[in-house]
């Protein structure tokens, strides 16, 4: 297996020399292709900036984060934005689709800055949406659609380029519980069938759950790391939830 | 405490305020540089005609000053509006804090003081150096002595400049007080998150109207040009409405079409960040197709006053060579019935050379080329009983003629020699027939009615017929522009002394350089002024007052359409600039998410530019078409004037357009892009 991700003693800082706050305290750990891995964490555990610093929105203080064996953190202007658009794929919490396109417009579109011709534009899209089951809201615009509906939009937005990997902030945080489901069980789907590499960050335990790995992260600080192996989800949410209440503190309010 | 929040406000929204700033300091330089114009030292040496027209012109400029202000007041009370939207959430945070309204008005009043203080300096500079390149364009035109300039400071303009503002200063305050102490402070809290929905528009309902708007449009379009002569002035007001609706009609319905179309051109739509501009573009104009309405009305009145003004005052200039051949004309009348003064009585049934000699005036030393001629008339001939039921025609657009005054008639000999004089055409006659001679537009228009249907007139009990069923082009008496309204011109033998009406001579100064000329013009004008109703009752004109009178005329034309026309383009480009500045809080997001998804800072910029471009372009083009053929109109309203080559006048046009609406979208564009990186 190709180790996709690899994070070698990151360090981020916040603040002066007078008040310091080490919001990544010295974490490593690898990721390999084709693995579903979810990071836990209560809110001001670092976990947000751990997900920026690897999609290049923030930049860390120390340490290296390498993707597919290049080290991003060396990596300045356009070609952090060439690294973003033709390696990783995102998925935000509030869906990020633009109000002014239609769903196949906005999956449409992160293809379009590839220069990417309009047939292969089609086919792609017109592929990804069938796999996501979306094909029936392409014409619609964003406030036409449910909420679930515009992030697997989101999702087919950010896994259609083929990414080598894929981000997640907190995709069912603004989400029913049916439409969480239905969203991670389509992650599911593509990981399985399709050796997508995801990396999400969530608090909450049932959304976890459904990766194939979890990390915790307690003040900037790897915590504990369980893996699922062959146990089933249900077995997998108990351990998760031992762990948190291992953790302790307000991770268990986020529940 | 308030001063210093104040202070710390306007530094941080600094490039919030660049549009307003610019606005203002624009504003307050234009106010002055134009009411400065009467001031300007270089005025002293132009002659007393064109001190005349400037004091003419500053009085012009006075009326059109309050005008001015008005617009000018609306604008900044609108931008103020804009800046305040987007600082709501701003004033709700220090009322929850607990600040009492009145404290926040005042922040705001004192922000409004330190804005306007600083603009007001800024402007008024800025204005002080303008006007000096403005007072050589205006020694420029009267032809003054540029030898004398010196730098002027008008202190009349100055403190006009700080009352107008101050007061408008002082509205916007006022305006701000009210709109802060009425606001509710959920309001402000949730300002930003206003949902915006797509309205969708049918294709169908879109290409009808489109199709609808531009039949009306090419009717308003033939109506304007082709079909003005004979309208009425309701049908002009009327064909003006339709054409403002149809060009509404024209955003709105392309604002639906043109996405449509670009949509089926997959290619170039699914290509980088198109698809995104053009979406970007067709929800805005969804919600911004009226003020796009105005802001195209807007240029398209400009770009037609600019372009008439220059056009005019151009033409005028060309035209003095063809309308005064001659230095100088001097017109008496014959048999003058004068009781109170016997010498004026007695003069008058002499020629004019004989006059001038009377008085000492050396004629064959001082003039050259001098023709003399005679107008006759004939009591019963009058220009009612010559034009008959097309009188009223002529009355409505002159009300300068005399319908009871009778028709200057010439005898044809003596036309023909200041024809050959003026370089215009001569022409011959039967002994029973008559030619008219007129160059105004609409009045020729008229005889032409009555000549084309063999109008036949008597003159001492004998019978004539016209040569021709038209009036021929020509005058005698020199102008700054055509308004011969009618001479008759009749064989020799058909007019007899006893009809005799004006005695009229021509002449050139008997010297050929232009100092010699004045110093000649001089001496025949302090005489003709020292006996002019003492001893003798007569008219005179000189080359040199009919060009100053008519640089002059053009000149206020030229000043008040350069003032209007900028001021129009400044308030247009300023909406729009603002309309776009307010959109970009939404626009942040977006971009933001575009950024996220790895697309290049080039590309975004590119996008930006070519979003804002597309909308100032937009009403631009429409604009432009429109003045094509409000253009067209202008010259046929203004024929009296003489408007000719207009092509320079274009360009002038385009330059001052180019440089004020150009500006704007370059600092919209530069404030939209720091606007959206710094909410990175």
């Amino acid at each position: 297996m190709n180790t996709v991700l690899k994070l070698e003693n990151v360090e981020k800082y916040y603040g002066s020399k007078a008040s310091l706050t080490k919001a990544l305290d010295n974490v490593s750990f690898e990721v390999e292709e084709g693995e579903f891995v979810a990071i836990m964490g209560a809110s001001g555990s670092g976990k947000t900036t751990l997900l920026n610093c690897i999609s290049t929105i923030d930049k860390v203080t120390a340490g290296h984060i390498y993707v597919a064996g290049g080290d991003i953190t060396r990596l300045k202007g356009n070609a952090l934005n060439k690294f973003r658009r033709e390696e990783l794929g995102f998925i935000f919490q509030d869906f990020n689709l633009l109000d002014t396109l239609t769903a196949y417009e906005n999956i449409a579109l992160a293809l379009s800055i590839q220069n990417v011709g309009v047939t292969e534009i089609e086919t792609r899209v017109g592929k990804m949406a069938e796999k996501l089951g979306i094909t029936e809201v392409l014409s619609k615009y964003p406030y036409q659609m449910s909420g679930g509906q515009k992030q697997r939009v989101a999702s087919a937005r950010a896994i259609v380029t083929d990414p080598k990997l894929i981000l997640a902030d907190e995709p069912t945080g603004a989400l029913d519980s049916k439409s969480s489901k239905m969203l991670l069980e389509s992650f599911r789907y593509l990981n399985r069938e399709f050796a997508a590499t995801i990396l999400m960050v969530t608090h909450d335990a049932f959304t976890a759950s459904y990766a194939t790995r979890v990390i915790f992260i307690k003040d900037g600080k790897i915590f504990n790391e369980i893996n699922r192996g062959e146990h089933s989800r249900k077995d997998f949410f108990d351990k998760i939830i031992d762990v948190i209440a291992l953790l302790g503190g307000d991770l268990n309010d986020a529940l | 405490m308030l001063f210093k929040l104040a202070v710390k406000n306007i530094r941080k929204s600094m490039q919030d305020y660049a549009i307003y700033f610019f606005t203002l300091v624009l504003g307050v330089a234009i106010f002055y540089v134009f009411n400065a114009i009467g001031s300007q030292t270089v005025a002293d040496n132009l002659s007393q005609t064109t001190y005349e027209i400037i004091g003419l012109m500053n009085s012009g400029l006075a009326v059109v000053s309050v005008f001015v202000s008005v617009i000018l007041g609306a604008l900044i009370i609108y931008a103020s509006r804009f800046l305040m939207k987007r600082r709501n959430k701003e004033f709700g945070v220090y009322l929850t804090l607990g600040m009492s309204r009145r404290r926040v008005s005042m922040v705001l009043f004192v922000e409004t003081l330190l804005i306007g203080l600083i603009s007001l300096g800024i402007g008024l500079g800025l204005g002080v150096i303008l006007s000096q390149f403005m007072s050589i364009i205006v020694a420029n035109i009267f032809e003054a002595d540029m030898s004398k300039f010196t730098f002027v400071f008008s202190g009349e303009a100055f403190r006009k400049t700080l009352v107008y503002f101050g007061i408008m200063y002082l509205l916007v305050m006022i305006f701000n007080t009210i709109s802060v102490s009425r606001c509710r402070l959920i309001d402000l809290l949730n300002g930003a998150k206003k949902n915006e929905k797509q309205k969708l528009k049918s294709p169908l309902l879109c290409s009808i109207l489109f199709f609808v708007a531009c039949a009306a449009l090419g009717y308003a379009y033939y109506m304007v040009s082709d079909g003005l002569e004979d309208m009425s002035r309701r049908v002009f007001v009327g064909v003006l409405i339709l054409g403002a609706v149809s060009t509404f009609l024209i955003f709105w319905s392309l604002s639906g079409l043109l996405l449509k179309l670009f949509m089926a051109w997959r290619r170039s739509y699914y290509r980088g960040l198109n698809s995104f501009t053009l979406r970007q573009f067709a929800s805005k104009i969804n919600t911004m197709v009226l003020s796009m309405t105005i802001i195209c009305l807007m240029l398209f009145i400009t770009i037609c006053v600019l372009g008439s003004a220059f056009s005019i005052s151009r033409s005028m200039n060309a035209n003095i060579k063809a309308m005064a051949p001659m230095d100088v004309q001097i017109e008496k009348s014959w048999n003058k019935e004068w009781p109170s003064n016997p010498e004026i009585e007695e003069d008058s049934k002499v020629d004019v050379v004989t006059t001038l000699k009377r008085n000492g005036y050396q004629v064959e030393r001082e003039l050259k080329d001098v023709t003399i001629v005679n107008y006759y008339w004939e009591q019963e001939l009058t220009i009612q009983s010559f034009l008959e039921e097309y009188l009223d025609d002529v009355l409505k657009n002159y009300a300068f003629i005399r319908a009871d005054q009778p028709e200057l008639l010439m005898k044809i000999s003596d036309y023909n020699r200041v024809a050959a004089l003026f370089g215009t055409e001569v022409y011959s006659l039967g002994t029973d027939e008559y030619i008219v001679i007129s160059d105004l537009d609409s009045v020729v228009t008229a005889r032409n009615y009555v000549l084309w249907q063999g109008k036949t007139i008597t003159i001492d009990g004998k019978e004539y017929h016209s040569k021709y069923t038209e009036c021929q082009p020509g005058f005698v008496e020199m102008a700054s522009s055509h308004i011969n309204v009618g001479i008759i011109l009749v064989p020799d033998e058909a007019v007899n002394d006893s009809m005799l009406y004006e005695n009229i001579l021509l002449a050139n100064y008997n010297v050929e350089d232009k100092v010699a000329k004045d110093v000649s013009e001089q001496r025949l004008v302090e005489l003709l002024d020292e006996i002019y109703i003492t001893k003798s009752f007569f008219s005179y004109d000189t080359r040199q007052h009919i060009a100053d009178a008519s640089v002059g005329l053009g000149a206020i034309v030229t000043f008040i359409g350069l003032y209007l026309g900028i001021i129009f383009l400044m308030a247009s480009a300023a909406v729009l600039a603002l309309k776009e500045l307010s959109e970009s809080a939404d626009n942040g997001t977006r971009f933001e998410i575009l950024r996220k998804i790895g697309t290049d800072e080039r590309m975004l910029n590119c996008a930006l530019f070519r979003q804002i471009g597309i909308f100032f372009l937009f009403p631009l083009l429409l604009a432009v078409i429109h003045s094509v053929f409000g253009l067209k109109c202008c010259n046929i309203i203004l024929e009296t004037f003489g408007t000719g080559q207009m092509g320079n006048a274009l360009a002038i046009t385009a330059l001052i357009i180019v440089a004020i609406y150009g500006g704007y979208f370059l600092v919209t564009y530069f404030s939209s892009k720091r606007m959206l990186k710094s909410e990175q």
